[in-house]
């Protein structure tokens, strides 16, 4: 089947910013494919560039196998867009929003009013439709921004950001709309800072950092790559602390860590079962007791800095001086 | 959430054949000059501003500055000014299109339109007519308020309605400006700038408000040769009964042609700039 986005050596430069820097990315059909990074890693212009909006200086780009350089018109017809703002207009009610959208796909006024109701009604939004846009809660715009990328019924979704600024109830509902889309079949490209959301949402993550791609995988895979396990003991008296710290100074591959606040000693381990096994049996001999023991997986943070050398700190945008060139552009 | 039916719904509808085709340039022109349209309507600021302004500049020029000017000729100054005053009501009424347009651009509208499949210009063309519709109601009521005040016209309806049919094409012409201006500043406030730096010296380096002759040595050729001093004598003309009665020199329709002229070339070179900076594919 042929890839959803197949992106072979793209390279965008803004001034002296290589803001992609020879990017290749294949995103197969079926399934939401995420793409992580720091501001100003790229994301936001990648996006651009396989919804149109630019032209990459070098490199390929195929929408569901049409060239995006050379045929934008037909790619046009397959995507749906929704960047980092919600787009719509706040001046108008939801349905109003949204029977503009279905016009611009070239719809006429009955069937953009049965297509923006169905849309609304999906959303969660169809008690708010004739309610303007101004009165909206930020989750509440989000979701009828995500709401005018659908209405084209497009193949491929590009949600730039989708959840950014949103509160943790925002976030949630734009996930379960995101989640349902995709069980309906469209392909979605997202892009994120938040691990989490990566996390959640994708079967496909790409890392990718100052225009290039790191690495890429399955949640898991990208988990496995890293390795490491790590294992955490949290005993139940506090003085038992520094027994523990001692024990799995031994089983660890790296000195344990202990966090006196969580009253929790962890360590990374280069397997995982077995010297979960040989832990509980030292914790047992020694007769310490215990109120949790546990195997757990790096987490996506722990990847990104083990392949990248940073954290990813969404709560820093201006950390990154390549940030405001690359996400002006 | 009745999940399960939504989601039937949706699958039967991806198997449809008929996927959006994309809309005409009537269609998306109109869609957009709509969006533009009930957006200033809805907008108790902009609607104010949009109504109020001239009607404000009406009254401090009649009443406030009229009294100190004297445009000769046994002209009223009412009569000397609302020509001149409309004329350049284009340029007050046109600011908020700069910062209206610079803030779509801004804030993912743009984004998303250039992503449909529509013909790109059509965005640009719906735009440029609803902020002529809107400056031309603000002109509208500037004008009825100019009766009131005293305002009489001197001619008669033929050359009334071409002094109309004047104003409005002119304000067409001169939308693309401003919509140039929008396009091509960072954000709303920085279009709001560079649209105030344009409008101040072509507003009152004009004769629209006094007579050229009243102006320094050094600011009268600028200000004779520049388009809103050319369209305040055109519009003073058909609307007094001929350039002699509005104490101008040549002939109504010298100043007519040239005027549209301008318009002709203004049209010409900003429509070109913005719709080829907003199909531009960065």
């Amino acid at each position: 089947m042929t890839p959803i986005i197949e992106a072979r050596g793209v390279k965008k430069r803004f001034g002296d910013v290589d803001a992609l820097a020879g990017l290749d990315l294949v995103a197969e059909s079926g399934q939401v494919t995420a793409l992580l990074g720091p501001n100003g890693a790229g994301k936001t212009t990648f996006v651009s560039a396989v919804a149109t909006l630019l032209r990459p200086d070098a490199g390929e780009i195929r929408v569901a196998g049409v060239d995006a350089c050379a045929e934008p018109k037909r790619v046009r017809k397959v995507i749906g867009l929704a960047g980092q703002y919600a787009s719509v207009e706040p001046a108008m009610t939801g349905s109003e929003n949204l029977r503009m959208v279905a016009r611009l796909f070239g719809r006429g006024r009955r069937d953009a009013r049965a297509v923006a109701a169905r849309v609304l009604e999906r959303l969660d939004l169809a008690d708010a439709g004739d309610r303007l846009v101004r009165t909206y809660s930020g989750g509440m715009r989000r979701r009828l921004d995500l709401g005018a990328s659908l209405v084209g019924r497009p193949q491929l979704l590009l949600l730039d950001e989708p959840t950014t600024g949103l509160d943790p109830r925002g976030r949630t509902e734009l996930w379960s709309a995101i989640q349902s889309l995709v069980a309906d079949g469209t392909d979605v490209l997202l892009t994120t800072q938040y691990l989490e959301e990566a996390d959640q949402l994708a079967r496909h993550i790409v890392i990718i950092d100052r225009g290039r791609v790191i690495t890429d995988g399955t949640p898991d895979e990208l988990k496995d790559h890293v390795g490491r396990n790590v294992i955490e003991v949290r005993p139940r008296s506090g003085a038992d602390l520094p027994a523990v710290e001692e024990m799995l100074a031994r089983i660890g591959s790296e000195a344990p860590h202990t966090d006196l606040d969580a009253q929790r000693v962890s360590a990374r381990v280069e397997g995982g079962g077995d010297q979960l096994r040989d832990v509980v049996r030292l914790l047992d001999e020694r007769g310490i007791e215990v109120d949790d023991v546990g195997l757990r997986r790096p987490s996506l943070d722990e990847v990104f800095l083990a392949v990248t050398g940073t954290h990813i700190d969404p709560s820093d945008p201006g950390a990154d001086p390549r940030s405001t060139a690359a996400d002006a552009a | 959430m009745t999940t399960t039916e939504t989601r039937a719904v949706g699958r039967s509808e991806h198997a449809t054949p008929t996927r959006a085709s994309g809309a005409n340039f009537v269609t998306s022109a109109t869609q957009s000059a709509k969006r533009t349209i009930l957006q200033f309507f809805r907008t108790p600021q902009l609607l104010m501003l949009g109504t109020v302004q001239g009607a404000l500049f009406l009254f401090m020029f009649r009443y406030i500055f009229g009294g100190a000017i004297n445009p000769g000729q046994g002209l009223d100054y009412v009569d000397f000014l609302v020509p001149g005053f409309l004329a350049t009501a284009i340029l007050w009424l046109m600011m908020p299109a700069s910062s209206g347009v610079a803030e779509d651009a801004t804030t993912g509208v743009h984004d998303r339109l250039r992503s449909l499949p529509i013909p790109r210009s059509s965005v640009m063309f719906g735009r440029s007519i609803a902020d002529t519709a809107l400056t031309l109601w603000g002109m509208f009521v500037a004008g009825a308020l100019a009766f009131i005040v005293g305002f009489r016209l001197h001619a008669d309806a033929g050359d009334v309605a071409a002094a109309v049919a004047l104003l409005v094409v002119a304000t067409y012409s001169f939308t693309w400006i401003f919509i140039t201006i929008g396009l091509t500043s960072k954000s709303a406030q920085a279009a709001n700038g560079m649209a105030t730096l344009l409008v101040i010296p072509l507003a009152f380096v004009s004769a629209a408000y006094v007579p050229a002759k009243s102006l320094p040595g050094w600011m009268q050729p600028v200000a004779d040769n520049q388009p809103f001093t050319i369209l305040s004598n055109a519009a003073r003309s058909l609307a007094l009964g001929g350039a002699d009665a509005a104490g101008l020199g040549h002939t109504t329709t010298y100043w007519v042609v040239l005027s549209l002229a301008w318009c002709a070339g203004i049209f010409m070179l900003f429509s070109t700039i913005a719709v080829t900076h907003f199909a531009r594919r960065r």
